[in-house]
């Protein structure tokens, strides 16, 4: 045996217990985003840029957490762009046409919003589990359902608002949005301070429940290594959303939004939008889904091994309305997010997002033979389709080359993870 | 006389046509062994699956402990203390040897969350029992060897405290040494009162750890006999003639 029980043997990278696809996955990001910074002479790396590039992300990486359990299944779904746009032509016309016509609410009627996502919500839930009901009970292919679905549902949205523009959406909506909703720098502060917090509380209480059972522990240094880490990541991230500050001009327009009384010396920093709030709940909400709940449980166990997990008594076909019907709830969120960044539903909203999303869960180490696959893989495989996008784009490519550009780096990616994977000896 | 352990009375299921178990009728006592042989496609895995909740019958009755069984999934087979070590092992080789164990019946907190360290704990002790060489408690079982799966699908049928176990060529993926491992275990699992569906092809095996044997052929029962009351002989030409030599005399 070469790996020997001897602790101090053991090499740095194993003693810190951090999964090296991550690594990989992390220095590939970082990678880019040196390359991209060096072509644009230190405009991508700028916190502006940074800024944009994290609520460009958001609507991507909300849809690309749930692709990440089709895709454990062995099941694909190519609807989420298309289902993404009729649920934001049900929000949008529930909050401009529906609530203020049919039940006399008036316009900025402070309860809009909310009944709009609430609506939106459903609507995701009911078509996501229908597509679901197609595949699990009637065992139709995924692939054929959301495909009939591509088409059915971008046209649905079309047919309630007549194809056109719906707008504009309510002021508490659109906050939403990124740049339209930000918390500013103390309430960032504040919320990066009790992110920390909880995370070392997680990393801690899990150290302390491996003790109790007299499971091995990492190290010590390695263990305040990582806290370290963590809290410098999430720390640093508030950090340079806070030094993203607003324009000048911006703020002459109304100093007393940014709490100051006349624009003349006014500082105001934008931090961290709401967007990026619902993308981090949503990350956290699937994470402990996937790894300490049954349903995530069962999930994988299925992606694994379909017969195995029926003959251990799982419900597979009920697991498979439920998964579609959290896609469908995520393309609604992520609905949410993009028109209220937009200020608009337009009818193409979201198209070819399914491709995006898709991408972005096998960037982010999903296997299509299923069983595989991690939330924050997704999220970062989001996170690196979109900086190569906005990083192109800066240095002036033109689009069909930004398309080639990002079809390569695909299937590279995959090849790569492959290579990975036989040299590593897991399947 | 007690009620038998279990009882299939003239169970039969056909797939498209092809009558693939019909009108058979086997029963098992207590801390008995009942080996099932036959060949390929003779129905044996078919007639136990109905048992375990995998198929579900076309016409007959399932008796638990003299009772009248429903059995319509492998969770209503649970319910009834029957557990299977199937011969594909039924395992999701993406997960470690803990999750396997307890897939469909998790132990959890008390918030509802899934108690990995728990069951790793409960894992850790019943593979101190079955296997004490197994160590790989963290990696997927895709990594494990043939003897080591087949300990993590023996220990999932044995930490919940079967009353019927169903093993269905346990021994087939085996070298010789873990074989006679899993033979004493049927032996210690036979004294603590379990009854045992035993299927294999090995009949000198079956002559040595069943009590009694069943052979099938084409979907029907040829014949039970007492391991005592039959020779090897008599047993292979059951399988090939599908005829009782007993009964021909």
């Amino acid at each position: 045996m070469s790996d020997t029980p001897n602790a101090q043997k053991r090499p740095f990278l194993k003693s810190l217990e951090i999964d090296t696809r991550l690594l990989g996955m992390i220095g590939a990001f970082l990678l880019v985003c040196i390359v991209f910074n060096l072509l644009t002479d230190g405009r991508f790396l700028t916190p502006r840029n940074i800024f944009n590039l994290t609520i460009q992300t958001v609507s991507v990486a909300i849809m690309a957490t749930g692709m990440v359990f089709v895709i454990v299944t062995r099941h694909i779904d190519l609807s989420v762009g298309a289902l993404l746009a009729t649920c934001t032509a049900v929000m949008g016309m529930t909050q401009t046409a529906w609530l203020p016509e049919i039940f006399g609410m008036e316009l900025g009627h402070p309860l809009i919003p909310w009944i709009t996502i609430a609506v939106g919500l459903i609507t995701g839930a009911v078509i996501g589990g229908l597509q679901g009901w197609l595949i699990g009970y009637q065992a139709i292919p995924a692939f054929i359902v959301t495909l009939g679905g591509l088409l059915i549902w971008r046209n649905v949205g079309w047919h309630l608002t007549d194809g056109a523009t719906i707008g504009p959406l309510d002021q508490t909506f659109i906050l939403f949005g990124g740049i339209s909703g930000t918390m500013g720098a103390t309430w960032s502060w504040v919320i990066g301070i009790a992110a920390t917090a909880a995370s070392l509380l997680a990393l801690w209480s899990g150290r302390r429940n491996k003790q109790k059972h007299g499971f091995p522990v990492k190290p010590a240094w390695a263990e305040a290594l990582m806290m370290g880490l963590v809290a410098a990541a999430i720390l640093g991230f508030i950090a340079i959303l806070n030094a993203y500050t607003v324009p000048d001009r911006v703020i002459a327009r109304n100093p007393s939004l940014y709490g100051c009384e006349t624009a003349e010396g006014c500082v105001a920093a934008y931090g961290l939008p709401y967007s990026v709030l619902v993308l981090i709940a949503v990350a956290i909400i699937m994470t402990v889904i996937a790894l300490r709940t049954r349903l995530g449980r069962y999930i994988f166990a299925t992606g694994g091994n379909p017969d195995a997990a029926e003959l251990s008594g799982i419900n597979t076909r009920l697991l498979t309305v439920k998964i579609f019907a959290m896609v469908g709830v995520l393309s609604a969120i992520a609905g949410v997010v993009a028109s209220a960044r937009l200020g608009y539903h337009t009818n193409d909203i979201g198209t070819l997002d399914e491709l995006r999303v898709i991408a972005a869960a096998v960037i982010g180490g999903t296997a299509l033979s299923g069983g595989l696959g991690t939330i924050y893989g997704a999220i970062i495989g989001a996170l690196i389709m979109q900086s190569l996008q906005s990083g192109m784009a800066m240095v002036g490519v033109d689009a069909p080359y930004q398309n080639i550009v990002v079809g390569a780096v695909l299937v590279l990616a995959v090849w790569i993870d492959i290579q990975y994977r036989k040299r590593v000896g897991a399947k | 006389m007690t009620a038998p352990l279990a009882e299939m009375k003239n169970v039969s299921i056909a797939f498209g046509g092809v009558r693939a178990v019909d009108n058979v009728s086997i029963e098992l006592h207590a801390g008995e062994v009942v080996g099932l042989l036959g060949h390929n496609g003779a129905g044996k895995s078919t007639l136990i699956k109905m048992l375990s909740g995998a198929y579900k019958m076309d016409s007959g009755e399932i008796w638990i402990e003299g009772n009248k069984a429903t059995i319509n999934s492998p969770r209503d087979s649970r319910d009834y203390n029957i557990e299977t070590i199937y011969q594909t092992l039924a395992l999701a080789d993406n997960l470690d040897a803990a999750s396997n164990l307890f897939l469909g019946r998790e132990l959890t907190t008390s918030f509802g969350f899934v108690d990995d360290s728990q069951m790793e704990a409960e894992t850790r002790k019943i593979m101190a029992r079955l296997n004490p060489n197994f160590k790989k408690l963290k990696e997927p079982v895709s990594a494990l060897s043939g003897g080591q799966r087949q300990s993590v699908a023996i220990a999932r049928a044995v930490y919940f405290n079967a009353k019927i176990l169903i093993m269905d060529e346990p021994t087939a993926a085996l070298g010789v040494h873990e074989t006679a491992m899993v033979a004493e275990l049927i032996g210690e699992l036979k004294k603590q009162g379990l009854g045992i569906f035993l299927i294999s092809h090995d009949t000198r095996e079956m002559m040595e750890l069943c009590d009694r044997v069943s052979v099938m052929k084409n979907g029907q029962m040829v014949g039970t006999e007492r391991v005592e009351d039959v020779t090897e002989d008599d047993i292979l030409s059951m399988i090939i003639l599908g005829k009782n030599p007993k009964e021909a005399a």
